[in-house]
């Protein structure tokens, strides 16, 4: 039968297309990230920006502009969360250091992760920080309280219709997920 | 040598009817038994789907809360949206393809008979899977046919887990149906039979093949994440941990919008099928439906973000998606006015497969125009998530997809099973379930335009008397489809015999052979002029 030869040769290119398709699903959450980052969508703040770059910078005297700090819990995070200062006017170019503050109310240890979002995307590019509580994890034992630094500076190329940029934070509980790794790894330590 | 191994082997295959019993459904390889099995599996998934939403409509016949709690109801909208996709529409095309491709393209049967009967069986399991979530710990699914994360993850009952896995074999046995398909239609054709001689059924279930192909496999691809996110501490869908529900809508959309095209292309083919023979004409248009079905294929994997305009887009892309989305309705206007012209002088009858094809016509197109209204991006936002949307892809679905297939069963099962149905009992079954339908899903446009949100058990005092037609008309919708069940066993027990042709105006190979269909047909292929 001349079928059976084309038949396998169908069933293979399908079954490549059928494995391709799978990849690309999986594919489709880098270039999510990817096209984001690139695109700035999403308020997505790029990571962590090296001092030296930030120090060369030019200070842009002849402009301010407004960038003003929200803090969010997300839902069942006990933790007291927000910023020290709401509002502040930066030079483009200057570097800048606020505070946020956080307070563990509760009688166990916790374990949080704030993830930033900048508003309008469009800034997103043009926001560098070069010191973040978002970067790690924080842990704070029970009753705890702490001030949180975020240095950051504002590219001198900001577009001029820019005047006013967002930061958010959410406050999401990290103990269950994170926990386990941490007495995991305590334990290997023990071993050792 | 191989010839003398060969031949015991080709003997055992020359037998002429169907082994007796139990045994002939579970080992069967005959193109049609499968065919008759898919079609028998989704009526009844179509019936539970149906009860599901009856359950719906008798909630929300009044206002407050009457007979089931919220949370059995939301269960009650997830499961009946997944039912009548996953269980009901899908698997009865795949039917349809059985019984019908082989005998259109003159084939002796599917090219993978014994995969053929894996991707049938596969089905009882993973829908006994999914239904039996609904007596467990827990309750079943409760985050809607579209399972957003984290509602379907974070959220979720425990017994999300056997959602996901009943996805997965469901997912594997659409994708082994359609590569039966595309390997049947490429490599199974009788001589002659050009690509472009094809009748457009055989096509449309080609392109919708082509398409199940390409997404099942991302829709896999997103069950499987939730999963890893579920239970082994993954974070693709939780911001948390760097990952991004809105991750979750832009891969579960791209599967989604080309899967509703899978539950149309088919019914598009039936009733380019059906409309040149009661109108005794060909077809108008020919090469202009195959490439219209070929350009909405093709364009469904580029809107796919129109299902989430209210996520928080940029304007650019809420102008792309809203404009790529316009344009579908260029080649789908493209075959509406190719049936009507196939209509248009006419030697016009209304024998059941008529009307319901003509009434998918005029349906769809009502359905079509809401999707039209719900494309405009600015206006959407205030259509997102009401009964409008409801509506809309209830009237797409219900006179689209499912009156494609009744019009189909009417059509052809004089074919399957040599006996006409009775045309007085089909044609109440039409104007029943035509003006069902009506009655449940025209209503709802106005209370979505009222501001009714979907997917809630209780509303406001307002909405409370198109609420209650809605509901009058499913139930008069539900309870026909029993008249439907009781006439297609009528034919088929004691219907009048019919001829090979069957109707006046029928062409194409499957009208050459005896009716009803002989177990084996084309064992020699046919000659196309």
């Amino acid at each position: 039968m001349g079928h059976q030869g084309q038949n396998r040769r169908t069933i293979a290119k399908s079954v490549i297309a059928v494995v391709a398709m799978f990849g690309f699903g999986f594919a489709l959450v880098p270039l999510y990230d990817v096209f984001c980052e690139v695109t700035g969508l999403n308020g997505k703040t790029r990571g962590q920006y090296s001092e030296a770059e930030a120090g060369k910078q030019q200070v842009d005297e002849s402009r301010r502009v407004r960038v003003q700090f929200i803090a969010n819990n997300n839902e069942s995070m006990p933790w007291e969360f927000r910023p020290v200062e709401f509002q502040i006017k930066v030079h483009p170019g200057a570097m800048a250091e606020v505070n946020y503050y956080a307070k563990n109310p509760t009688s166990k240890r916790m374990i949080a992760q704030a993830v930033p979002s900048l508003s309008p995307s469009e800034g997103t590019g043009y926001f560098h920080k070069t010191e973040c509580f978002c970067f790690t994890s924080q842990t704070l034992e029970p009753g705890e309280e702490v001030l949180m630094p975020l240095r950051f500076v504002v590219d001198q190329a900001l577009p001029d219709h820019l005047s006013t940029l967002t930061l958010s934070y959410t406050l999401f509980d990290q103990t269950e997920a994170l926990l386990d790794v941490e007495t995991e790894n305590k334990n290997e330590l023990a071993v050792r | 040598m191989s010839a003398v191994l060969d031949n015991p082997i080709h003997d055992e295959h020359e037998h002429h009817g169907p082994p007796k019993g139990i045994a002939r459904w579970l080992f069967t390889t005959n193109h049609k038994d499968i065919g008759s099995m898919y079609l028998w599996f989704s009526f009844a998934m179509f019936l539970i789907g149906g009860c599901m939403a009856l359950t719906i409509r008798a909630e929300l016949f009044q206002p407050g809360l009457q007979l089931v709690e919220p949370e059995f109801f939301n269960q009650m909208t997830t499961m009946h949206g997944l039912i009548m996709v996953f269980g009901a529409v899908m698997p009865a095309f795949v039917g349809l393809a059985n019984w019908l491709i082989p005998m259109m393209v003159g084939a002796p049967d599917m090219a993978l008979p014994r995969m053929n009967n894996w991707s049938f069986w596969i089905l009882p399991f993973a829908f006994g899977l999914l239904l039996s979530t609904l007596f467990m710990e827990g309750g079943g699914p409760n985050f809607g046919w579209t399972f957003y994360a984290p509602l379907s993850t974070t959220y979720a009952p425990d017994t999300v887990t056997y959602f996901i896995f009943g996805v997965h074999m469901m997912g594997i046995s659409s994708i082994m149906g359609a590569i039966n398909v595309v390997a049947t239609i490429l490599n199974m054709r009788a001589p002659g039979m050009t690509l472009m001689k094809m009748p457009l059924f055989v096509w449309t279930w080609l392109i919708t093949a082509f398409l199940l192909i390409a997404v099942m496999p991302v829709l896999a691809g997103v069950v499987t994440m939730m999963l890893m996110d579920v239970h082994f501490g993954t974070s693709f869908f939780d911001a948390a941990g760097g990952g991004d529900p809105v991750l979750f809508q832009h891969v579960f959309w791209f599967f989604g919008h080309p899967e509703v095209y899978i539950m149309i292309l088919p019914a598009f083919g039936v009733v380019s099928q059906i409309i040149p023979t009661f109108s005794r004409k060909p077809l108008f248009g020919y090469h202009s439906m195959v490439y219209a079905v070929a350009s909405i294929a093709i364009l469904s994997f580029i809107v796919w973000a129109h299902h989430m305009f209210t996520v928080g887009m940029p304007l650019f892309g809420e102008l792309f998606f809203m404009y790529a989305t316009m344009l579908i309705a260029v080649p789908t206007g493209v075959k509406v006015f190719n049936w009507v012209t196939t209509m248009f002088r006419g030697s016009l009858t209304f024998e059941a497969p008529m009307l319901f094809s003509i009434a998918f016509v005029i349906l769809f197109t009502i359905g079509g125009f809401s999707g039209l209204m719900l494309a405009i991006a600015p206006s959407d936002f205030q259509y997102h998530d009401t009964y409008f949307v409801v509506a809309h892809f209830h009237y797409v679905l219900v006179p689209g997809a499912i009156f494609g297939i009744f019009a189909a069963v009417y059509y052809w099962l004089p074919k399957w099973c040599g006996n006409m149905y009775s045309e007085t009992l089909a044609k109440w079954h039409f104007w029943m379930s035509f003006v069902g339908m009506n009655l449940a899903f025209f209503p709802m446009h106005f209370l979505g335009l009222a501001g009714m949100p979907r997917r809630i058990p209780d509303y406001a005092l307002q909405f409370a008397d198109f609420n209650s037609i809605s509901s009058v008309g499913a139930f008069t919708f539900g309870a026909t489809q029993l008249l439907f069940l009781y006439l297609v066993i009528q034919a088929i027990r004691s219907g009048k015999p019919a001829t090979d042709q069957v109707w006046e105006g029928a062409e194409g190979l499957e009208w050459t052979i005896p009716s009803p269909a002989p177990y084996h047909t084309f064992s020699t292929p046919p000659e196309i002029k």
